[in-house]
């Protein structure tokens, strides 16, 4: 039997990020699991600095477009005032791992109870690409001309992992967009971290590798194989903590 | 009866539906959408309604209605 598909109602709209940009992939699976937990009326997104900021044009929803790399600040606040609403972090690399990392580390740290889920697409897409805490070692960016060395720079950070072993939170996972089956899973994901928020169960973390053609310089399709054979074996996709009931 | 509905306006000729077809049912049309991209076309007869390039869509361009339903859980 066929399946009914509809773009939840809160994103029906055009975005405007670049052709096979991830973003757009993402932004409706969470779309579609706050409507399948009937949140999507009930939301405030806090949105980082970067082309998730390129949502705040499309998303039909109460929203703030925080200090650079400080949504995960802001996303505490916004729960501890309005316990009752779901709150949603959505934050790129840039902006949640290198510019704003102290913030996104100290609410995971306190395990503040809200959901967030960052775009890893080992670049600042935004800007034109410069290097992040995310991008691959030897990986050429306008701030790594010659590749990025490691020895300089530190090793590409690993958010979930460390968050899921270093502090008590309530759901730390890492997804990807590159195939049917992979954006199925995710989506399973997103939804079990919204559903922790819901819970009262604390903080949770869905880092997505997404592929930024217009940076890489690569076609959608070859930007999907790039995560498939280049991304996925230094970032593995999986659940890192689970819930606790569950 | 299911339909399967494009949107051409929102579709930036990116090639991900293509790729994951099952069933080779998605072309590039000849068309330029107010955009400039070659908006998607599907070929009805060979398409099964699953879903599948809804999924991979990062631009929200296609809807399917299954006996005047649409949306809702897998
Ligand atoms: C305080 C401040 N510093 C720098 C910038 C410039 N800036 C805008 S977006 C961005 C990086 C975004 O990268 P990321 O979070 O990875 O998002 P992406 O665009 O890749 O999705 C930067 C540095 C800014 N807007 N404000
Ligand atoms: S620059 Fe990269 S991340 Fe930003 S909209 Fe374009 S493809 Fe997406
Ligand atoms: S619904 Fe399935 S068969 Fe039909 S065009 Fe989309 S991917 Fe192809
Ligand atoms: S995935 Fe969407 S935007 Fe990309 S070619 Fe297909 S219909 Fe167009
Ligand atoms: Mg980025």
């Amino acid at each position: 039997m066929a399946k009914a598909r509809k773009v939840p109602a809160i994103i029906d709209n055009p975005m405007s990020f670049c052709p096979g940009c991830g973003h757009g992939i993402v932004i409706r699976l969470i779309a579609e699991c706050l409507e399948e937990l009937e949140q999507d009326q009930n939301l405030i997104f806090a949105l980082g600095v970067g082309c998730s900021s390129l949502l705040g044009g499309g998303l039909v929803t109460d929203r703030l477009h925080c200090p650079h790399g400080r949504a995960s600040a802001v996303a505490t606040g916004m729960k501890r005032v309005q316990p009752e609403n779901t709150i949603v972090a959505y934050q790129g690399d840039g902006d949640a791992y290198s510019i704003g990392i102290a913030e996104t580390i100290n609410a995971a740290y306190r395990n503040e109870n809200f959901t967030m889920v960052a775009i890893n697409n080992t670049n600042y897409g935004m800007t034109g690409g410069q290097m992040s805490w995310t991008t691959m070692p030897g990986q050429v960016t306008t701030t790594s001309p010659l590749g990025r060395d490691c020895e300089i720079t530190g090793n590409p950070l690993k958010f979930p992992e460390l968050v899921a072993s270093q502090f008590d939170v309530a759901f730390a996972a890492r997804g990807a967009v590159t195939s049917p089956k992979n954006i199925n899973k995710l989506k399973k994901y997103i939804k079990n971290g919204l559903e922790a928020q819901i819970n009262g169960e604390g903080y949770s973390v869905i880092e997505v590798l997404s592929p930024c053609p217009t940076n890489w310089k690569l076609s959608p399709l070859n930007s999907m194989k790039r995560i498939e054979e280049e991304l996925i074996p230094y970032y593995p996709l999986g659940v890192f903590k689970e819930r606790k009931e569950n | 009866m299911d339909v399967i509905t494009v949107k051409e306006e929102r579709c930036k000729e990116c090639g991900l539906c293509i790729a994951h077809c099952p069933n080779e049912a998605l072309s590039f049309s000849d068309r330029l959408n107010s955009a400039g991209y070659k908006p998607v076309q599907v070929d009805d007869a060979k398409c099964i309604k699953c879903g599948i390039c809804y999924t991979m869509c990062p631009d929200g361009v296609y809807e399917i209605s299954h006996n005047g339903e649409s949306g809702g859980e897998d």
